[in-house]
């Protein structure tokens, strides 16, 4: 039952009491440590986050980007933040102080407390929670709280109807997310981060599971706000949406926690998608499992901050009814799908045992029959989505046509 | 490990200041809110009963997430009630709706 | 008498949030702050279902109270908005509600809870530290032989309710 000690970097615990400590205070260090780390992580690391897309945003608008602070401008977000905290802090006349200031805290909070589920490596993870999907998600909801609040209690008609714009996009794109993320947890066979992980080392999910990937991966840039479903903060309308009061630090809290969670989804879609720390030689070497996180996760974070600079914002409607007549019965309809073709794999005996899972081999059968599936349904689907283009498109024509015909009709007589 | 007495302590003053909130607040939201903690209430009690009682069994928790269903349902259905009553009669004050009193 | 532990701590904790915000709820004239109450006392209860191991529900809590039901409230009285603006924020009838409410819980206390109190300190420990995991319940609820055809009935209920909502609180006709 007790843990050995084999490197400190692993189990901090049980060295600790090898070198003399009283067990109940060991664990509680260990925590605390944990604690720490697993909360500072994000808040440095979101630095370099800023950096690499000013970096990039720049770069695709033919500009330099930060090159002033440090090399290559890497301490310029430092720099900012020393800006933000020594800059005056102004509170709104009429605002709800309480609330007001608790909203940015609760933003960042809602962030952070997702990684605590996090596996880094297969030893190094917050809490291997048994739930630890379900907390991902339910914490998630908690970051609209925090949105609501601050467009309420800053007293200004612009933040409160960028709030309503918000929580009504975040509420909607939260079902075709709930739901996709149904079918990587059927294919893992539990709701713990890790056991996902773990389910993956012998076939990525993404092959098995592209349409519940690429949904997922859509839903989330609705849920972080990025292009082109950045119309919560849309700044030629709104100004900026639910924290325009904000000033100081309070606003670089909302700043630096929206881009956090635009990287910590990419970072939970590199989990789930793409087999999180999961490569060669991290058993041996555990650490080496950051690495593989990190670029997993910078892929998708990088085709993120592409699509900001190149893609236009769309409306509010728009984007309403691609998740409500679009995203949510494709979603539905997948995960009905892919639970109806698995039970088939899995009564044939195709599907890999418990034993074999990690082998690449055993996976391929059902990856390779879950992926036709995958194609065949996307293919009917823009099928659908072609004909109901067309129809469209063939309806705009024959309006235009008739309002040109009685606009040709009403001028012939008065010309003659 | 705690004793089961305290958390039905807690459940039941939840509960009876939930009653005591759906009896005088005049605010039909507030109303509602007071009938979301007395479920909350008995989810506690349900819960703890599960916990300390037949914790292999799993009625308790089942029944709590029927109570779970019933509260988002109830809330949904109870304010969308509460918005139409607003758009017809600009109130929510419970007393001011009384039109089947003669 | 109690051994003082770091269970007990986490649990008054939870407890005073639940206790407090529930207060908070019913006492408060501003509905947001009420709300926001409201999401205390919630989040107090989801700890408490944490204590009690049972995590699958205190994250459905956070999730479908706080992230929707709460926020379902916030909209809901900020779409009628002269509501904040009260005349007075009980009824004529507040006191006796108050006695009624007091009433209530010492009954609770006396009539149920008092055996519980008062019996040895063994009735009042659980009767097993083997506890069933959420794997459990998800299996309960579609296993034909439990809880299959209340979980259809509840999710053929949530779905009329939506609908209801709907239907009742649209703008038009």
């Amino acid at each position: 039952m007790e843990a050995q000690c084999i490197n400190i970097l692993e189990t901090l615990a049980p060295c600790l009491v090898r070198g003399g400590m009283d067990p109940g205070l060991a664990q509680f260090l260990s925590i605390a440590a944990g604690v720490l780390i697993v909360s500072a992580i994000p808040l440095v690391s979101v630095i370099i986050f800023i950096w690499i897309e000013r970096k990039i945003a720049a770069r695709v608008q033919d500009r330099l980007g930060p090159n002033r602070v440090g090399p290559f401008g890497i301490l310029q977000n430092l720099a900012d933040a020393v800006k933000l905290i020594i800059k005056e802090d102004i509170t709104p006349a009429g605002a709800d102080r309480l609330i007001y200031n608790a909203a940015p805290i609760i933003a960042m909070l809602s962030v952070i407390l997702i990684w605590g589920v996090v596996p880094f490596t297969p030893v190094h993870i917050g809490a291997d929670l048994d739930i630890g999907v379900v907390y991902v998600v339910a914490i998630g909801s908690v970051g609209t709280l925090a949105i609501m609040m601050a467009g309420w209690s800053s007293n200004n008609k612009y933040a409160l109807l960028g709030a309503f714009r918000v929580v009504a996009a975040l509420v909607s794109y939260e079902v075709p997310m709930i739901v996709a993320l149904l079918v990587p947890l059927m294919l893992a066979g539990t709701m713990s981060m890790q056991g996902i992980v773990e389910a993956q080392q012998g076939m990525w999910f993404v092959v098995a599971a592209p349409i519940a990937a690429v949904i997922f991966y859509i839903s989330n840039l609705a849920e972080t706000g990025r292009a082109p479903f950045d119309l919560i903060e849309a700044e030629s309308e709104l100004v900026a949406g639910y924290n325009i009061e904000y000033s100081g630090m309070k606003f670089g809290l909302f700043m630096a926690s929206e881009f956090l969670h635009s990287f910590t989804v990419n970072l939970l879609f590199a989990i789930i998608f793409l087999g999180g720390w999961s490569g060669p030689f991290v058993h041996q070497l555990p650490i080496l499992g950051v690495v593989y996180l990190a670029i997993k996760s910078l892929i998708p974070y990088l085709f993120t901050i592409v699509l900001r600079s190149t893609v236009p914002r769309v409306r509010i409607d728009q984007m309403m009814a691609f998740n409500w007549k679009f995203l949510v019965p494709v979603s539905i309809i997948n995960v009905l799908l892919v639970a109806f073709v698995l039970k088939i794999i899995q009564e044939l005996g195709l599907s890999p045992s418990p034993e074999n899972v990690h082998d690449f081999a055993a996976n391929v059968p059902q990856a390779v029959i879950l992926l036709a599936t995958n194609l065949l349904m996307g293919l009917v689907t823009l099928n659908v989505l072609r004909n109901a283009g067309r129809r469209e498109r063939i309806a705009d024509q024959a309006r235009a046509l008739r309002t040109a015909e009685q606009r040709d009709s009403a001028i012939v007589p008065s010309a003659s | 490990m705690i004793p089961l007495w305290m958390y039905l302590i807690v459940a039941a003053a939840v509960f009876a200041i939930g009653v005591y909130g759906v009896l005088a607040r005049r605010n039909a939201v507030a109303i509602l809110m007071s009938v979301e903690l007395m479920l909350s209430a008995v989810n506690i009690n349900l819960v703890a009963f599960w916990r300390y009682l037949t914790p292999q069994n799993m009625s308790g928790q089942v029944f709590a997430a029927f109570v779970f269903v019933v509260a988002a349902a109830e809330a949904a259905v109870g304010l969308a009630i509460v918005i139409s009553i607003y758009r017809s009669r600009r109130s929510v004050v419970v007393e001011d709706v009384n039109l089947l009193k003669g | 008498m109690l051994e003082f532990n770091p269970q007990l701590i986490v649990f008054f904790l939870f407890a005073i949030l639940t206790l407090g915000g529930a207060l908070g709820v019913v006492t408060n004239r501003n509905l947001i702050h009420g709300a926001i109450y409201l999401i205390i006392s919630l989040f107090g209860g989801a700890g408490l279902f944490v204590l009690l191991s049972a995590p699958f529900l205190a994250a459905v809590q956070v999730l479908v109270y706080i992230g929707a039901i709460a926020i379902l409230i916030i909209f809901a009285v900020m779409l009628t908005r002269s509501m904040t603006s009260m005349r007075e924020l009980y009824n004529r009838q507040w006191w006796i509600s108050a006695v009624v409410a007091v009433l209530l819980f010492g009954l609770l206390v006396l009539g149920v809870i008092g055996p519980v109190w008062v019996a040895d300190e063994e009735a009042s420990q659980p009767v097993s530290d083997l506890v069933a995991t959420t794997q459990d319940l998800g299996v309960a609820l579609v296993d034909g032989n439990q809880y299959v055809l209340p979980f259809e009935i509840a999710s053929l209920l949530l779905t009329a309710a939506m609908i209801g909502a709907i239907v009742i609180a649209r703008e038009d006709d």
